[in-house]
């Protein structure tokens, strides 16, 4: 079994693995999701397929595999085709440098953390192609809002990255994980210490997080009481489908980056269960407030949307950002 | 597809573009379709198109006796199906000088009360849907289902009743739903205190419907709005007080208005209505007579010639029936004035300029029904 243990084919594995992670995540996450809101709205949620329900992501899954794949006419084939692929792979390559464990990485690369966000911008570009090639005009619609949206929430997000880089002084995402070892206090979210506003940029980053993944209250791509399904109207089948998996990949590799940069990755607060076991457990808590906002508020206004951004979370992450670059100077 | 716009434009016509927002659109809330010319986000004109769902009603009303007519009524607004009703049955008991005994006038007070709540629930819940709130719907379908299952019990149906009759009622009510509704009554109160607690002071919602489509008195004026938009805008006009009917002149309760003329204004003006229609539920459950539940009519009914007419308060609005007879056993002309279609023909003045969204949360506070427009 010596092969195994070559890089390009453990690469593979390993790659294969994430394929798998996420579209189980996928489905299950739906299913999650439905079961969720059905409890948040005093309703038992799908519950016919299989025991609980537990089948049903299978059903949706052939559901959608089976429906025909339209492209409308005077769409533009090519990038109309190629959108949902564009949306899906960066975010599984991203997961490819997230440390699910102390050793369970599927590439441990010094630039983790450069090489998510170089990625997960091409979200953005791959949904405004979908909507230009789509040519129906909710699509369109839809797709200029994304773009400000996401350009608007990246700058907040990256300024609060580089808050945390001052912080850990790498980009190796292991080794920021590393860093928080310890009890919960050595997390990055309770370091008050380094930086009291530490708790804060955490909120920052999951806002920034929400808007980036187009989650509700931010679901202007989709908004569907005004734009039908926005960027996915056109739509059908697995091509639809495939958006959908992507928007909850891209939950999941928020919620993980959230996890390794501010909740302690893979550390156990206190030294009990394996480090994979509780890098899940906080993936999902956090996964679990992402479906709880969506269920509990109303969408938000476009330009309130942009006005938080720019008026409110850029001015404090760059108050963050300068308090702690001057409290690393001063002590 | 993008097709050239054919609408001209005050703006320059080849950055605008015409977005058909229904007959099938989300927002829509059933068949009405607005054609939007658009500036980007910005909607410069909004041209509501009625007429996708019109079954005639007003025509079926001239070729069916005066009883036939009656379960046409309910299926107008089959949100507030009940003042539908009344408003009918006023019409023709005017005309043809029919005593209504009190119980009768007590009961259908109570029931179009209740049937207020259930629409503005209604509304309460697509609107939160319009604006993106899934969850609210469900809670407010269940206190709906309460006042469902209560109404059906005396009325034998859910949403399109056929209650009242000239002279009085079909049925009379019974003590379980006496007790039903008093325990309704009950609950209902902590339920609108957490409703506003969770849901209208939420400062997501506050932010997408105060200062959002402002509509003037003088607007609601020009094009004969009612209900709630012209209580929104601060003009006290309930008919329920103005021109009072049935037992509603012997019940204490006041008209909640706001002055402000916002979405957020005609969204509060329905909270606070619903527990109006508490208290006139509580206060006529108290004062019910004892009694026949019908009174005299007589068995073919013919109106002397005239022309009549009877307004009462719908959920959304003056709701008139002029009907004018010609001493036969069919109606001559029935007349509805509905309030829907003139709170929609406001749309488009009051739209000009707005952003897609708030033009939806506009439509929305208008709480149409689109069968009430086309009719």
């Amino acid at each position: 079994m010596s092969f195994l243990t070559a890089e390009p084919v453990r690469l593979l594995l390993a790659l294969v693995c994430i394929m798998a992670f996420v579209g189980l995540n996928a489905a299950y996450l739906v299913l999650a999701e439905r079961k969720g809101a059905g409890r948040f709205q005093r309703r038992p949620g799908p519950n016919e397929a299989g025991y609980g329900g537990w089948l049903q992501p299978v059903a949706d899954v052939a559901k959608l595999l089976s429906k025909q794949l339209i492209v409308p006419p005077g769409t533009d084939t090519i990038l109309f085709r190629l959108a949902p692929l564009m949306v899906i792979s960066p975010a599984m390559m991203c997961l490819a440098v997230i440390p699910f464990s102390q050793t369970l990485v599927a590439r441990n690369i010094n630039v983790g953390l450069l090489m998510v966000f170089s990625f997960g911008s091409i979200n953005v570009m791959a949904i405004m192609l979908s909507g230009w090639a789509s040519r129906n005009k909710y699509a369109i619609i839809s797709a200029a809002r994304v773009v400000s949206q996401n350009v608007a929430y990246e700058i907040p997000m990256l300024l609060v990255v580089i808050t945390l880089l001052m912080v850990t002084g790498t980009m190796d995402l292991n080794e920021i994980v590393r860093q928080q070892a310890g009890w919960f206090w050595h997390w990055n979210l309770f370091k008050v210490w380094v930086n009291p506003l530490m708790p804060v940029t955490f909120v920052i980053f999951f806002i920034c997080m929400l808007a980036e993944t187009n989650r509700a209250p931010f679901d202007m791509a989709e908004a569907e009481s005004e734009l039908v399904a926005g960027v996915f109207t056109e739509y059908a089948g697995m091509g639809f489908g495939v958006f959908f998996m992507a928007e909850y990949a891209n939950i999941v590799l928020g919620c993980s980056l959230g996890t390794v940069l501010f909740l302690g990755g893979w550390q156990s607060p206190f030294g009990l269960w394996p480090g994979v076991v509780w890098f899940l457990l906080k993936l999902y808590a956090l996964i679990f407030t992402v479906i709880w906002v969506r269920w509990t508020f109303p969408r938000t206004q476009f330009y309130n949307l942009l006005n938080l951004s720019w008026k409110i979370l850029i001015p404090i992450s760059l108050f963050t950002l300068l308090l702690s670059s001057a409290m690393i100077k001063l002590f | 597809m993008i097709a050239p716009t054919d609408i001209p434009s005050r703006t320059n016509p080849q950055e605008t573009f015409v977005l058909n927002l229904g007959p099938q659109h989300p927002a829509a809330h059933g068949v009405l379709r607005i054609k939007m010319t658009m500036d980007g986000e910005y909607v410069t004109r909004a041209e509501p198109i009625p007429g996708y769902i019109h079954r005639m009603h007003e025509k079926m009303g001239e070729n069916r006796t005066w009883t036939q007519f009656l379960p046409n009524t309910g299926r107008i607004d089959y949100l507030s199906a009940l003042h539908y009703n009344h408003a009918f049955v006023g019409a023709v008991e005017r005309a043809a000088r029919i005593e209504v005994p009190p119980r009768a006038e007590y009961i259908r007070v109570i029931t179009s009360e209740l049937n207020r709540i259930s629409s503005h629930l209604v509304w309460w819940s697509a609107y939160l849907l319009d604006l993106g709130g899934f969850t609210p719907l469900l809670y407010a379908f269940a206190d709906r289902e309460k006042i469902l299952d209560l109404l059906e019990a005396i009325t034998g149906s859910r949403l399109t009743y056929c209650y009242f009759r000239f002279g009085g009622l079909c049925n009379d009510i019974d003590d379980a739903f006496i007790q039903g509704t008093r325990a309704f009554v009950a609950q209902m109160r902590p339920r609108l205190k957490m409703y506003r607690d969770l849901v209208t002071d939420n400062i997501i919602l506050r932010k997408r419907l105060e200062g959002i489509g402002p509509i003037s008195a003088e607007l609601c004026r020009k094009y004969g709005a009612t209900g709630p938009v012209l209580r929104g805008a601060g003009i006290a006009y309930d008919v329920r007080k103005v021109e009072p009917y049935s037992v509603y002149s012997q019940l204490d309760f006041h008209i909640p208005v706001f002055p402000e003329g916002d979405s957020m204004a005609r969204y509060r003006v329905r909270m606070a209505e619903m527990e109006q229609s508490l208290r006139i539920i509580e206060q006529a459950l108290d004062k019910l007579p004892a009694g026949p539940v019908m009174g005299k009519v007589p068995r073919v009914l013919r109106l002397p010639a005239g022309d009549y007419c009877y307004a009462v308060e719908a959920a959304r609005g003056r709701h008139m029936v002029r009907v004018v007879s010609d001493n036969k056993d069919i109606p001559y002309r029935v007349k509805l004035r509905t309030p829907s279609f003139s709170n929609l023909s406001l749309y488009e003045e009051a739209s000009k300029g707005m952003m897609l969204p708030d033009a939806l949360a506009l439509l929305g506070s208008l709480d149409l029904v689109i069968p009430d427009i086309d009719r």
